[in-house]
């Protein structure tokens, strides 16, 4: 089968094994014998893109009416079957990559879907190293949407103080909504994977009752949609992309800092990989639990903000998409680090809006497509076993059991 | 009150030394007297002398309805439950069966008079009564159940299980192909439970073969059934006569059990069903049994809670774990039927709309125990039932209403399931050293 779409991607043939892994420079600490084995190794990660796209074409292949017609005839005039395959695979490939880095348009397009993508990953991604499994991005980007667009429309501010005023109560939102799970747990034991998926239905409602609100809806209709917020509180343009992005960067930076770097991050990682032991060693886990879901909240709650800030946007019942939920995707393939996050989150923002390419394409490809895509990079990616079996890789390397516990530390 | 003379005999002089027993009684007298406040707002604020109920049969013309005293009713109910708070107060309420059996009594009152004060007064000529909430109870919960019935067999096992969501739109989906390939909603239930193993044996491969940390997996798998049935409902083109053959079932018909369908009050909601809520009865019992009973069921239990211990006893526990989740996948598959030829017929984007997640906390809230985790389900579809009912009513506005069953189970579990401990091994892929 050929298949000319990889070619595009600019994959490194799996065989090459020279790259190395890229450690974060962090030898003063102990626990770096366990992020070694955890860090992806560039060249599985690769590879797995490879894999996936392999599987990718087999699912373009059958979904072309054109080539399912031509292998009808395969065994009479094959070539047409193969040249149809490649034609197909081809577009749509040529489209994922074009419409998703092939134009400043298209790069703008892929930063401002990936910005949102990273802060909502962080969230995930710190509260899996205190040890939770923070299901409830989601909920916490609507309230923080919430709170930054009511800002954001509502009242009459200054220039400058508008934008930071409503960015500071999208954060607000999130905080409250993320450290009401930490504190549920912290006080009452409730287990954070029912309270996150509880309050992400409980934040939608919330959301399409206030947008009945006459305080919310723009004047003179009855859309469930809010007004726009007002230009002051949109986020300043750089070289055509609103600064989410730059925001973005700067919360992974900080999450690297707090992680890394921090009393409270050591706590943070402590707990999250030995609840009992880091409660011998005197820290207080359930402030650990809420302060890692304050402050879970208060990125996903600037994802949120991003959403509505960044272009002027006004509220709608499903103005998050499933931002929440492909960001603990976008964590999980990021293996739980920052640099991680912020990789993945770029990945799938590609992905994303070089999904909507390939349906626009010549062999208008299925959107879901993308999904199975996503679905499979971050699978090969988290088996890389597979991966090497596959490819038949000599190194060996540990990074098998990724993050092997599960619920409760 | 029957709380306070079944309240067990302790010393006096060791509560009062207890801090953190008069902490819990405030709270708990605190919490039960605000509960009080809120019916006796009720009883004060309702101007209607009767509301109306029907718990049986269809409203015509000339059904006489039950007729419900506002007043009186919501009076007892709030000094039941002042009493209760009392009790709470002066240490009567300890924990175990009596705290549960005085919660249930609070919590059916509150919800009671809630009901009542919903249907008074209302400004209209055609009065709403009062329905069953149970036929809505069983029809939401029935997927629940059987998805967190597979949670616990998975979990049970040690392998955590976030996939349920994937398994239930994996099973709906081909669910509703096969039924409409064979034009059988019978064997679309078989395609259901194919589906659902065909998730498990994915589940499995890659947690036990490639030792993928299992709450990624989960996640990954519900994406991808997410893009594999949107991707495949995708290819089915739009012409009638295709689609007549792929996504368009028949449903599954209902089945009255001849006697029990004519008990009052539960005989509907329960006897009245599709085959697939009695395979969800019977799947409840043949868990439980064996899970608690059997053999095979002790040990899936063993590998769940020490693999290691299990392995030198000579249990196999890769196999045991492959068996348990392909178990699983049946049940999942089942519950995923559900939502095709079980309720509305052809297949949707995202038919089972985040149920599978809801199952996945009523694993959790049940203890990963499948009876309590069949409770979780039951409640959540109770709740889910009377705000669908309370919407018609109109009093609340819907999207307020919308959220009232996530907040309930998060009152729940806060306030009565608080910590709960999983099996210990859940999570852990083993190898052998």
């Amino acid at each position: 089968m050929p298949d000319q779409g990889q070619s595009d991607e600019g994959g490194p043939p799996p065989s090459g094994s020279t790259v190395t892994k890229d450690k974060p420079a962090g030898g003063h600490r102990r626990a770096d014998n366990k992020m070694a084995g955890w860090l992806p190794s560039v060249t599985v990660t690769f590879a797995s893109i490879a894999l996936a796209l392999l599987v990718g074409a087999v699912l373009i292949l059958v979904s072309d009416r054109e080539v399912i017609e031509s292998f009808s005839y395969f065994f009479s005039y094959p070539w047409d079957a193969f040249r149809s395959s490649a034609s197909a695979i081809g577009e749509s490939y040529k489209a994922l990559v074009t419409g998703s880095v092939g134009s400043g348009g298209a790069i703008t397009a892929t930063l401002e879907r990936a910005a949102p993508l990273i802060c909502a990953g962080l969230a995930v991604t710190l509260a899996f190293r205190a040890g939770l499994f923070n299901i409830g991005a989601q909920g916490q980007l609507v309230l923080g949407a919430i709170c930054a667009g009511y800002v954001g429309f509502h009242y009459d501010l200054p220039p400058v103080a508008h934008v930071v005023a409503a960015l500071a109560a999208g954060l607000a939102g999130g905080a409250l909504w993320g450290g009401l799970v930490g504190l549920l747990k912290a006080r009452t034991g409730a287990h954070e994977v029912i309270t996150t998926i509880m309050l992400n239905y409980v934040g939608a409602a919330l959301l399409t009752y206030l947008l009945t609100k006459e305080s919310f809806q723009q004047p003179g209709s009855d859309n469930p949609r809010s007004e726009k917020v007002a230009a002051d509180a949109t986020f300043p343009e750089l070289l055509g992309v609103h600064s989410g992005i730059l925001l973005a960067l700067l919360a992974a930076v900080g999450v690297w800092w707090l992680l890394e770097r921090s009393t409270v991050g050591f706590e943070l990682r402590a707990v999250g990989a030995n609840a009992d032991a880091g409660r011998t060693a005197g820290m207080s886990v359930a402030k650990v639990y809420t302060l890692a879901m304050i402050v879970a909240g208060l990125l996903a709650g600037l994802a949120g903000a991003q959403q509505v800030l960044g272009h002027q946007d006004s509220l709608t019942a499903n103005f998050g998409g499933s931002i929440g939920f492909d960001a603990i995707t976008v964590a999980l393939l990021g293996r739980a680090t920052p640099l991680g996050t912020v990789l993945a989150g770029l990945l799938f923002g590609a992905l994303s809006t070089g999904g909507l390419a390939m349906q626009a394409s010549a062999a208008s490809t299925p959107l879901a497509l993308t999904q199975v895509l996503q679905a499979l990079i971050v699978l090969f990616v988290a088996a890389p076993a597979l991966v090497k079996a596959v490819f038949r890789f000599r190194e060996s390397d540990d990074g098998g059991a990724v993050m092997a516990k599960g619920w409760n530390s | 009150m029957s709380t306070a003379t079944k309240a067990p005999q302790v010393d006096p002089a060791l509560q009062v030394r207890d801090p953190a027993e008069t902490q819990r009684r405030i709270k708990m007298g605190g919490t039960l007297l605000l509960v009080a406040a809120l019916i006796f707002y009720f009883w004060w604020s309702i101007d209607d002398e009767l509301v109306y109920y029907l718990l049986t049969g269809e409203r015509t013309r000339d059904t006489e309805p039950g007729e419900l005293a506002t007043h009186p009713v919501t009076l007892v109910c709030g000094v039941l439950v002042l009493a209760a708070s009392a009790a709470a107060f002066l240490g009567l309420i300890r924990r175990g069966a009596v705290t549960l059996i005085s919660m249930l009594i609070v919590g059916i009152a509150f919800l009671l008079c809630f009901v009542i004060w919903a249907y008074a007064d209302l400004d209209v000529a055609f009065k709403p009564w009062i329905t069953n909430p149970l036929p809505g109870t069983f029809a939401i919960a029935t997927p629940l159940v059987l998805g967190a019935l597979a949670g616990c067999l998975c979990e049970r096992a040690g392998v955590i299980n976030v996939a349920i969501e994937g398994q239930f739109l994996a099973g709906a989906f081909f669910a509703s192909v096969v039924a409409s390939l064979t034009y059988s909603a019978g064997a679309g239930l078989l395609g259901g439970i194919v589906a659902g193993v065909g998730i498990s044996a994915m589940l499995a491969l890659f947690s036990i073969r490639y030792l993928v940390n299992q709450v990624v997996l989960g996640v990954v798998l519900v994406v991808f059934a997410q893009g594999l049935t949107n991707f495949l409902l995708d290819q089915i083109p739009n012409e009638p006569k295709i689609k007549a053959y792929l996504n368009e079932p028949p449903k599954l018909d209902d089945i009255a059990i001849p006697g029990l369908s004519e008990l009052p009050f539960i005989g509907e909601a329960m006897f009245n069903q599709t085959i697939l809520v009695y395979l969800m009865y019977a799947s409840v019992v043949i868990v439980t049994l064996i899970m608690f009973e059997t053999r095979w069921g002790l040990r899936v239990r063993s590998v769940g809670e020490h693999p290691k211990a299990a392995d030198t006893v000579g249990i196999k526990v890769r196999r045991i774990r492959w068996q348990a989740i392909l178990f699983a996948g049946v049940f999942a598959g089942l519950g995923g039927a559900y939502y095709t030829v079980g309720s509305t017929g052809s297949f949707d984007k995202n038919a089972s709309s985040g149920n599978g997640f809801i199952a996945l906390a009523a694993v959790i809230m049940g203890r990963w125990h499948p009876l309590w985790a069949t409770f979780a389900a039951l409640f959540f579809g109770f709740m889910s039932s009377l705000r669908d009912q309370l919407t018609l009513v109109n009093k609340i506005p819907s999207e307020l209403l919308t959220m009232t069953p996530y907040l309930a189970t998060v009152i729940a579990v806060a306030g009565f399931v608080g910590r709960v401990r999983p099996p210990a091994a859940d999570g852990e892929p083993y190898v052998k050293s």
